[in-house]
């Protein structure tokens, strides 16, 4: 499958990475980097800094040394809502939709960067990847299940159009079926040509879909790797695939 | 709103819903004949019994005038805490700032004459500018937090102003100021109420019209999206940095406004008119009317000012009058915020979202399924989520 799919330039680097949470070294040098039309993913234990890399990419957190460059460009100062209209999309941890907005108020929210034509378009290319949202659309978001919510988070992120998608553990708390379903549709994502940075616990999942990734351990990254040769490597096995 | 477009319309369902669609798409225009209606109404219902007997048509439409300074307080209070769920407990601070502004620009005390009308516009902004003053530093908080803050800021302005004694005369306050004038003809400050009336009437509608236009504006969701989940907002591509501070700049605009009408209707000022009082009495309004909701929130501050400066007072006169035991030698005045408290907790007990609850409060407090709402809740912190 991954025969056809064109992988480009770098588009995110990430350059010895230090980000901090007061006192706390979250992040203690972290360098990595993701090609244009590539599936990467971030696996590790709780508290090993999935997620702060991921917040230090989408400005919500910026790094005390090290860079982030998005296309060439520093942009480890840039602030977050600035990096959504470059074209850096976050789907934050715990799904954080709008829970008292309805279905398509999130979405039209999603849109706030994009023109109103450019909002009716984009929502109805989130309907087509996710009709399942278009059935309940005048619903509120914090009234629907678990995984409608999971695709409303992912379909709310798409609708700036971005280069670059962040996902941060989409597969939290679903149903192994949900847990299937929500992968296809990130292969889906990634066919139609929106490179993915992929944060995950379910280690096995994460790198069955992605090209690449990164096993990160206390802020640093430990082992990287085409994701075929990490999913056969013992350590990873051992870590993360819950294999004895 | 489909409806506006259906052949059902001569039934009364229909003719209901096409003017509810008519007034959702012109809001401005029923602002203005709405607001308009009731200000022509109120000078006219208090000629009538048993009205008539509590006090003279002048009288009462003073107290209307004064009413309509707290509506404009509840209307701008009710950005920051209603629309961009900030809870601001120091926001008497900002209509002190608006009023000691047209005071130092229009009395005997600093010999300078400025004429009313541009000090409305300046007034404001010098309100804006102590908005973002207080706003900076407290970006990066919320709810309690941020509550405790701005509780502080309520103190350390009125106290400022009584201890600046070289610029305020302190206690004593400020005397004399020049009341408005349109060419030559200077607003009486007593015998005609309507001049005053007339202005805070021009005032409450533009207000109101331009809160409901910034409501459905880019930046009303802004707003929205903070209160909501501010990390949320974040990643869709919200400066939520500007929307606070602009949330805090035009609440706190409104208060200055109204500061200045208060200097120029009393022509007088001093601190102790902006205690912590005028705050909470402000807030009581907005969750009473209905947090959010400008319509809910006007009338919640009009009823809450006309049961504290009428009914209470009529209160103890009825009494006396007719002479019961204890009740009558009850000061009804005195338990005024004790009857606050009350009205609150009842509130909260049987009807969190307000008298005249915004749609979406409504929703929000009214479900079948108990929605997660995470950390981020009500604002208030008081509802039963």
């Amino acid at each position: 499958m991954t025969a056809e799919r064109m992988i480009g330039d770098v588009v995110l680097e990430l350059r010895d990475v230090q980000t901090y949470y007061g006192k706390i070294h979250a992040l203690q040098g972290i360098t990595a980097e993701v090609r244009a039309g590539e599936i990467v993913t971030l696996i590790g234990s709780n508290g090993a800094g999935k997620t702060t890399t991921l917040k230090t990419i989408s400005g919500l957190l910026h790094p005390r040394s090290g860079s982030v460059h998005f296309e060439g460009r520093d942009v480890s100062r840039t602030s977050a809502h600035r990096l959504v209209r470059d074209g850096i999309s976050h789907a934050p941890e715990g799904r954080r939709i709008f829970s008292r907005l309805t279905v398509l108020e999130n979405l039209q929210m999603g849109g706030y960067t994009q023109s109103s034509k450019d909002v009716a378009a984009n929502i109805e290319h989130v309907f087509e990847l996710f009709p399942r949202l278009q059935e309940r659309s005048g619903q509120k978001g914090g009234t629907l299940s678990g995984g409608e919510q999971q695709m409303l988070a992912i379909g709310r992120a798409l609708m700036t159009r971005p280069k670059v998608l962040l996902l941060d553990e989409p597969s939290l708390g679903l149903s192994p079926i949900l847990i299937q379903q929500i992968f296809g549709i990130i292969r889906e994502i990634n066919a139609q040509g929106t490179t993915i940075l992929l944060v995950e616990q379910n280690a096995s999942q994460a790198l069955d879909v992605a090209d690449r990734g990164y096993v990160l351990q206390t802020g640093r990254v430990i082992l990287s790797d085409d994701a075929k040769v990490l999913a056969a490597n013992d350590d990873v096995r051992r870590a993360y695939l819950g294999e004895i | 709103m489909s409806a506006a477009s259906s052949p059902a319309a001569t039934s009364p369902r229909g003719v209901r819903s096409r003017i509810g669609a008519f007034s959702d798409r012109h809001r401005s225009t029923s602002v203005f004949f709405g607001v308009g209606l009731a200000a022509m109404a109120l000078p006219l219902i208090v000629l009538l019994p048993p009205f008539n007997s509590f006090s003279g048509q002048g009288v009462w439409m003073d107290g209307f005038t004064i009413a309509g300074i707290f509506i404009l307080l509840a209307l701008g209070l009710n950005i920051v805490v209603g629309m961009s769920g900030l809870l601001d407990l120091g926001y008497a601070a900002f209509f002190a700032i608006g009023a000691y502004t047209y005071a130092l620009a229009a009395s005997p005390f600093t010999g300078i004459e400025i004429s009313f009308w541009p000090m409305l516009l300046i007034g404001a902004v010098m309100a804006a500018v102590f908005g973002i003053m207080l706003g900076a530093p407290t970006l990066r908080l919320r709810g309690d937090y941020l509550a405790i803050v701005t509780l502080g800021f309520g103190e350390i302005v009125p106290i400022t102003i009584l201890n600046l004694s070289r610029y305020t005369e302190g206690p004593n306050g400020i005397g004399g100021i020049t009341a408005p004038s349109i060419g030559d003809f200077r607003f009486p400050t007593t015998g005609n109420p309507w001049p005053y009336y007339l202005v805070m009437l021009g005032l409450i509608i533009v207000s109101m019209m331009l809160i409901y236009r910034l409501q459905d504006s880019r930046l009303g969701r802004s707003w929205m999206a903070v209160r909501e989940d501010e990390l949320a907002a974040a990643a869709n591509g919200i400066n939520t940095v500007t929307t606070k501070l602009l949330a805090f700049a035009l609440g706190a605009s409104t208060a200055g406004l109204a500061g200045v009408f208060l200097a120029a209707k009393l022509q007088t000022v001093t601190p102790n008119l902006f205690r912590f009082d005028v705050s909470f009495t402000v807030l009581a309004m907005v969750v009473l009317g209905g947090m959010g909701n400008i319509w809910g929130v006007a009338v919640g501050a009009f009823i809450i000012f006309m049961i504290q400066s009428v009914l209470l007072k009529q209160l103890n006169i009825f009494f006396d009058n007719v002479d019961v035991p204890i009740l009558s030698d009850i000061d009804f005045l005195q338990y005024q915020f004790l009857l606050y408290g009350i009205a609150l907790v009842g509130m909260m007990l049987l009807r969190p979202e307000g008298l005249f609850p915004s749609q979406r409060r409504k929703r929000e407090l009214h479900t079948e399924e108990d929605a997660d709402f995470g950390e981020h809740g009500d604002p208030m912190g008081a509802s039963p989520e």
